[in-house]
């Protein structure tokens, strides 16, 4: 007999609770099958077990909440003469408490680090029955129905649960005046959402990737001038030059600008930019400016500082959360010189900018030193070709470096 | 309309549009085992041989493959035969010619020979008639291209049907449930034709299509009034027409409702109800947000005592119960 202990899927868990066990007394497993869904502060985990062998018993029932190191369930190695039908395991109440000091909880090299179980096993006994409308619903929110509680028959998530699941913040149309102090997005959620957005675009979307050097020298010098003349809250962030840039871009490219639906790219008609904005307390989102190529320099400024502020303060409109045809991820300054960007779906590119770097630049025969930004680009391959993405690239590198006419 | 509806029995719309057709078309002739003297099994064309004769309403031998074999080529020469069956387990003797002349000829023939009859017969079980004259085939009918099946339900596709069944080149089959020969209703003054390419939705639902015909429609609306006093909007579409189905009508309500439960008399294996839960598999697999259920009959020959033939059937109560378990599960 072994025990299979609550893993320690992090430096920072102390606990998890069984949010669903995928095995039963008496089932076979093998090394690499997940036999338990464990809920921690980073979202639901699928845990494997990397021992061979029978299930016997399992100690911890569902929804209970359990110390890392507190046995979870016994099972009989694979070679090991399987014990006489145990009775009933009366020991389901106390497992969670008293494990830690009785057991040895195994160190936490226990878990060797295996190669990656073989074959990826199907994630199939993972899915609870969650029906094909409520699936598709789920998807297309983000959400991932085979955590819901479903209501359905035979306890099934159906569409009603996948729409009452749907994630805070994106429901709620203006509301009144914000009398009642709004908290900004739960983490947790947060983190959800992110990973299944982003599981979803690099299981489903062939990324390709390009990159471009731009000579950030002209837009810089423009914004100076332009800032110079104006009160500081009339002056505009580097930010717009790469939205307009990439609007404008966007107008001579449109092959990038829209969604991959139903096996087909359908290009939009309107520039929607995500912008993307990182979270104080984590997380990243990504809420939509409408008409980006439609709007002057001041009104682009306006418009950004507005959404920004409401991201941070959780304030975002549903249509805001989801009507952006292409996303644009800015490092800013002191962050890394470039970023391979992962495509938001069911958009189909996604532009990045990296920190501007003073560096060696040949101008004429002559190294000199210049302001210099990476552009890159992920883009569908299913939607789009490198030939376009180059297009859009350089296209927008040109509109970098062209600043407007004042 | 100041005409006021008409009150009739289903009997009596299937007898009237006999005589409307008579009426209309010299070419139009009755023919079938005992359907003149005797009035029909069903009684059915009750004294048409005295209004229109025995030349246009003909006895023929017990003879199913012979008779229905003249009628066929009764279209063909230019009739247009109205031919009875007395109950669909007997038109097994003639499947020979349904299939392999009626509704092949046509096709064979390049489009030369058109075969405009209508063969009528009665269906379905309920009235302790035993095994042997009690089973559902509309649906291996159904599978047969080349020929329309049509399943009246209501006391108004009984009256009209057969005219527009009678303008159609194709042989076309009528399935007249024998339950509902005694059923009463009223008929709209308004209307004096219906089409036979359509289902209809007979009662409007959002929350579970009901998808049937013949007798369980009556069944279906009876457990949709029920299910209305659980707070459960159930959508009742009739089919009407067995083949071709009316995959419009059927998905549109299923894509509605995203929950869908056919009643089909008929054995489940191989059924009408198979096809339709297979197409709505194939097409709206991603609009269900419940399984398809289908309520058909028991397997077993339709026993001849009472509650064990009731209990072969389909029941309201049934229907009543799956719909609450797939809308309301507990």
């Amino acid at each position: 007999m072994s025990d299979f202990t609550m893993p320690s899927l992090g430096a920072d868990m102390e606990s998890g609770t069984v949010v669903e066990w995928l095995v039963k007394p008496g089932s076979q497993v093998h090394k690499g099958d997940v036999i338990a869904v464990v809920e921690t502060h980073k979202g639901a985990i699928e845990v494997e077990i990397f021992d061979e062998g029978v299930i016997e018993e399992l100690l911890v029932e569902e929804g209970q909440e359990v110390p890392v190191g507190a046995v979870l369930a016994r099972l009989t190695k694979a070679g090991e003469k399987r014990e006489a039908d145990t009775p009933e395991a009366p020991a389901v109440e106390e497992a969670g408490r008293e494990p830690e000091a009785e057991r040895e909880p195994e160190p936490e090299p226990e878990r060797k680090p295996e190669p990656l179980p073989e074959p990826l096993r199907p994630a199939l006994a993972a899915r609870s029955n969650v029906s094909p409308a409520a699936r598709r619903r789920a998807a297309e929110r983000g959400i991932d129905p085979d955590r819901l509680h479903g209501t359905g028959i035979d306890g099934s998530v159906t569409l009603a649960d996948v729409e009452a699941a749907s994630p805070a913040a994106t429901r709620e149309e203006p509301r009144p005046a914000p009398a009642k102090v709004r908290r900004g997005f739960d983490p947790v959620q947060m983190r959800k959402g992110i990973a299944s957005a982003m599981s979803r675009s690099k299981r489903e979307i062939p990324h390709y990737y390009l990159t471009t050097t731009i000579d950030m020298s002209a837009a810089q010098a423009w914004l100076r001038d332009y800032n110079a003349a104006r009160d500081p809250d009339e002056r505009l962030l580097p930010a717009i030059l790469t939205l307009r840039a990439a609007a404008l871009a966007l107008k001579e490219v449109p092959q990038l600008n829209g969604f991959w639906q139903d096996d087909a790219f359908a290009p939009s008609e309107a520039i929607h930019v995500g912008w993307a904005i990182s979270l104080r307390g984590g997380g990243l989102i990504a809420p939509a400016i409408r008409d980006v190529d439609k709007l002057s320099i001041a009104d682009l400024m306006r418009a950004l500082k507005d959404v920004v502020a409401r991201a941070r303060s959780g304030g975002l409109r549903s249509s805001e959360m989801t009507d952006a045809t292409f996303t644009i991820t800015s490092l800013g300054e002191r962050s890394a010189e470039s970023v391979g960007g992962i495509i938001y779906p069911p958009q189909v590119a996604i532009l990045g900018l990296g920190s501007i770097v003073e560096r060696p630049w040949v101008i004429d025969g002559a190294v000199v030193p210049r302001p210099l930004a990476t552009a890159s680009l992920a883009a569908d391959h299913r939607a789009s070709d490198g030939h376009v993405g180059g297009q859009f690239l350089s296209t927008f590198a040109r509109l970098m470096q062209e600043p407007p006419k004042p | 309309m100041s005409e006021s509806p008409t009150r009739m029995t289903y009997r009596e719309a299937c007898r009237q549009a006999i005589r409307d057709a008579l009426q209309a078309d010299p070419r139009c002739f009755v023919m079938g085992e005992d359907v003149g003297l005797y009035g029909g099994c069903y009684a059915v064309t009750k004294g048409l041989i005295d209004e229109f004769g025995s030349e246009r309403i003909r006895d023929t031998p017990l003879a199913e493959s012979a008779f229905v074999g003249a009628g066929i080529g009764a279209a063909m020469a230019g009739m247009r035969p109205i031919v009875e069956i007395m109950t669909c387990n007997f038109s097994l003797l003639a499947l020979d010619q349904i299939m392999n002349n009626a509704a092949t000829i046509p096709h064979m023939s390049g489009g030369q020979f058109a075969v405009p009859l209508v063969i009528r017969m009665a269906t379905g079980a309920g009235r302790q008639l035993a095994a042997q004259h009690s089973h559902s085939l509309e649906g291996w009918y159904a599978h047969i291209p080349g020929i329309k099946v049509l399943a009246p339900g209501t006391i108004e596709d009984a009256r009209f049907m057969l005219k527009t069944a009678l303008a159609d080149p194709n042989p076309v089959l009528i399935f007249e449930h024998i339950v509902l020969y005694n059923a009463e209703g009223d008929l709209d003054p308004g209307v004096s034709e219906v089409d036979i390419a359509r289902a209809k939705i007979r009662r409007p639902g959002r929350d579970v299509s009901l998808i049937t015909y013949g007798n369980s429609l009556p069944k279906a609306l009876d457990a949709a009034a029920e299910l209305a006093g659980h707070g459960i909007e159930a959508e009742v579409v009739d089919l009407r027409v067995l083949r071709p189905l009316d995959d419009a009508t059927i998905f549109e309500s299923v894509k509605r409702t995203r929950r869908c439960i056919i009643i089909d008399e008929g054995w489940r294996s191989g059924s009408i109800s198979a096809e339709i839960a297979a197409r709505l598999a194939d097409t709206l697999f991603f609009e269900l947000d419940a399984p398809v259920r289908r309520i058909c009959s028991r397997e077993v020959p339709v026993p001849y005592a009472a509650h064990l033939e009731e209990a072969s059937l389909p029941r309201m109560a049934d229907i009543v119960d799956e719909a609450k378990a797939l809308v309301r599960p507990q």
